[in-house]
């Protein structure tokens, strides 16, 4: 039995945030799950993935987050209570309908998640989704724990059903990914069959309609303050005079940093939780019963606004800081250190840290970025490009594993901003550029965001070469499927969609599809690509081999070695192939066969043939 | 309740998630408070991978720089590179066995030479406890051990209010039964080894 399913009420467990979340839906009845992967969200589809195996749990891995919004929406309305994971910038695919799904609302409870991801661990950008309660008016949750995100999960459910309107969970990076201690509740019973109404003049939003909603809605936001002010998510802890105000993570820095510097006495906490609609009231209340606040928060000024604002209506003429004192600015995940010494800066108590050790006599390290693996294909790929297509092409890329191709020796990444960018930025490069443009995209990203940018290439007459790295499945985020996987190796229905017939159904004319591993066919079709007027599409078909050791392990493979007598040092293989399998040793180059797969690669890169097989 | 903050460092594949999973939950096992922070994604390709324990009642579940209590390196130059986390009342625990970026095989940087930062740490720090990990995985039957070899040396170290018992409970936990017998001599040896420091 799948773990989260095995805990008994008031069980205690050690859950990741993501699987706190997971089990609090599934506490909370969930039916129909949606998702599009992307840390730090992915461990809570992978859970209900997981749980779909062995229960009646409806979950499928939509081909990107609006279709995943859109696809739960349906369900929503019929009367499931369904859950839609996805990370921040995936909120801003899914903008469109939760804009107006904020219009018709939905009848069984509806819980979007939002993780955001402070300090850009692993995203484009910090952008804070805080925004997106206000922009869309839907209501919004935010836990500081795991276990307050497994109760909080619990409690949108309710919510939504309450306000009939689609509720948001707004995490961070360190509430996802931490662990934490969670007593387990009870698993309500799950309702699968739902039933649709027809009332046209509350769901199909035309103008007429809209005007009418938008006002429901509105109306709702009264409602949903009415809760946020006597909502238990939202709390003064302390009577002192001092106040801090603050919401998710920061909350547990500021605990222990009041622990620390011995001042819980002196102060009020106001700890947010329901963070939008802004608990007014309770706002007021904090307002009236301290001297001076901080507002400690991740990213943008939001509630320091709030705050504010809510003095002003109030008249009380207090100091409210936040972005600006000590070490808080709108830059980068806030850590114990930075919110304790800003607390301590602002209200002039005294503190003394412990000082780091003198780090001036350590010698300069060697980076170890993350790179792509031994035998990889998306090296193989950049390799043969680059063979023929040199620095002066223009290399888009897009957001998978082979951003990674980025860095030296390969350096083939030359924009990139969202999923699908590549395609459609390859266009404008090519246009305003005249020069070659060779796009790179990966084939989950490609069923996500790259379909509509190649249709607008063939239609608008487009000249440059995407090439779409197909790995046979989502390998950044942990090998979830896509519409082109072969279903059948994860043992379910096979539902492959052929990315090949997709491309040419779009009415590509020139596409190749080549074996990455094969280096001559592969710049042959390179080659061709780059001589082809027009739209050209290279398809290079390799299984991740991290996917392929799990789903489909190859036969023994051999590995490969440097024959001493052969290699004449040009390093071919390190300067410009760099798999991370080689290493030198008393200035000669070597395979760590430990890390070596057998993919060949190498010893077509090598001009004298020294790379052979192991006998 | 006295707060401890455990920092572990090493290389993506090295098992930094497991260690720090193993000690949460042997936490948990002695009624413990516990937070864990783990990086997941982009990091764990090759990269540097970083995840902290903290026992005893704090809410963070992320250590400041200088704030670690025990400091626990897979690989030396990435304990090196984590001695910032350290104070002079860090206890810091570290494989020895070197682990070669590529950056160093295309010639981007240079690996230190370990006995000198060894020596260099344990001059900074309150305790330094090195030890071949790579060799007691091998020797226990599975390379890929080193991350429960040093959960034994951290057993053994007196750091943290978690006994050796309670760690290898909750490491059964977390394995396939089959593992059971080379993880537990994994561990034995780290615990041994340890001692000998």
């Amino acid at each position: 039995m799948h773990e989260l399913l095995k805990g008994k009420p008031g069980d205690k467990m050690l859950l990741l945030g993501n699987e706190a979340i997971a089990r609090g839906a599934i506490e909370a009845g969930l039916a129909f799950a949606t998702a599009y992967p992307g840390t730090p969200s992915s461990e809570v589809a992978l859970n209900f993935y997981q749980i779909k195996q062995e229960s009646d749990l409806y979950f499928e891995y939509s081909t990107n987050e609006k279709v995943a919004l859109e696809v739960a929406a349906g369900a929503a309305v019929s009367g499931l209570r369904t859950m839609v994971t996805m990370k921040h910038v995936g909120l801003n695919v899914a903008a469109d309908p939760l804009m107006t799904l904020a219009y018709t609302g939905v009848n069984g409870g509806m819980v979007v998640l939002t993780a955001d991801d402070p300090s850009l661990f692993s995203s484009q950008n910090e952008q804070d989704n805080r925004y997106y309660a206000r922009l869309s008016g839907l209501p919004m949750l935010e836990p500081t724990t795991p276990q307050e995100a497994k109760d909080m999960t619990l409690e949108a459910f309710d919510l939504s059903e309450k306000l009939k309107l689609p509720v948001l969970l707004r995490t961070t990076t360190r509430i996802n990914h931490s662990r934490g201690i969670v007593t387990l509740g009870k698993i309500r019973p799950r309702q699968t069959q739902g039933s649709f109404k027809k009332d046209p003049f509350s769901y199909v939003t035309v103008p007429a309609v809209s005007r009418n909603l938008h006002i429901k809605l509105i109306q709702k936001y009264d409602q949903a303050l009415q809760l946020s002010n006597q909502s238990p998510f939202n709390e003064i802890i302390g009577a002192g005079k001092w106040g801090i105000i603050t919401v998710g993570v920061s909350f547990d820095y500021v605990q222990d940093a009041l622990e620390d510097l011995k001042a819980k006495g002196s102060f009020s906490i106001l700890k947010v939780g329901f963070s939008y609609p802004f608990p007014e009231e309770i706002a007021k209340k904090f307002l009236s019963q301290v001297e001076k606040v901080l507002v400690i928060e991740e990213l943008e000024p939001i509630m320091e606004e709030n705050l504010r604002a809510v003095a002003q209506t109030l008249g009380r003429n207090i100091p409210i800081q936040g972005k600006g004192i000590g070490q808080l600015n709108r830059l980068f995940e806030y850590e114990p250190a930075r919110v304790r010494t800003s607390i301590a800066q602002y209200f002039g108590l005294p503190y003394q840290g412990r000082p780091t050790v003198d780090l001036s006599n350590v010698p300069p390290l060697p980076g170890r970025p993350p790179n792509l693996c031994p035998g990889c294909p998306h090296r193989s790929t950049f390799y043969a490009v680059k063979q023929v297509a040199g620095d002066e092409a223009i290399y888009p890329t897009d957001i998978g594993c082979y951003t990674l191709g980025l860095l030296p020796p390969l350096s083939m990444a030359d924009f990139l901003i969202c999923m699908g960018s590549s395609v459609s930025s390859a266009a404008g490069f090519a246009k305003a550029t005249g020069k070659h443009v060779i796009a790179f995209i990966g084939d989950s990203t490609f069923f996500h965001s790259g379909i509509t940018g190649l249709i607008n290439a063939v239609h608008n007459n487009h000249k440059f070469t995407l090439v779409i790295l197909n790995n046979e499945t989502t390998a950044m985020t942990g090998h979830q499927p896509h519409p082109g996987v072969n279903m059948a190796l994860l043992g379910q229905p096979n539902t492959q969609i052929s990315i090949e017939e997709v491309v040419r159904g779009i009415g590509v004319k020139q596409i190749s599809v080549v074996a990455p591993r094969k280096v001559k066919e592969t710049k042959e079709a390179v080659q061709k690509s780059l001589d082809y007027n027009g739209v050209s599409v290279i398809i290079s078909q390799e299984i991740c081999p991290l996917y392929a050791k799990r789903v489909a392990p190859p036969a023994k493979t051999r590995t490969f070695m440097v024959s001493e007598s052969r290699c004449k040092n040009h390093r071919d293989c390190v300067n410009l192939f760099a798999c991370p399998a080689f290493y030198l040793e008393e200035n000669r180059v070597k395979i760590n066969e430990n890390l070596c797969i057998g993919c060949a690669v190498c010893s077509q890169v090598c001009p004298e043939n020294a790379i052979m097989p192991r006998k | 309740m006295n707060i401890k903050r455990i920092v572990f460092v090493g290389v993506g594949g090295q098992g930094n998630l497991l260690s720090s999973r193993v000690l949460g939950e042997a936490a948990l096992l002695a009624g413990m408070p516990v937070n864990v922070s783990e990086v997941h994604g982009m990091a764990q390709r090759g990269g540097v991978v970083e995840s902290a324990v903290v026992l005893g009642g704090a809410l963070s579940s992320i250590v400041s720089d200088g704030e670690a209590d025990v400091l626990i390196g897979f690989e030396p130059s990435e304990t090196l590179r984590a001695l910032g986390k350290c104070s002079k009342e860090t206890t810091v625990i570290t494989n020895v066995t070197p682990l070669m970026p590529f950056t160093v095989a295309v010639g981007k940087g240079v690996y230190p030479d370990i006995k000198e930062a060894l020596k260099l740490i344990q001059e900074k720090v309150k305790r330094l406890i090195a030890l071949n990990a790579d060799a007691l995985a091998e020797e226990a039957g599975s390379a890929m051990a080193v991350n429960i070899v040093m959960l034994g040396a951290l057993a053994q170290s007196n750091t943290v209010p978690i006994t050796a018992d309670q760690m290898k409970e909750a490491l059964k936990m977390n394995i396939k039964q089959k593992l059971w017998d080379t993880n537990l001599k994994a561990f034995d040896l780290g615990f041994e080894a340890a001692s000998k420091v």
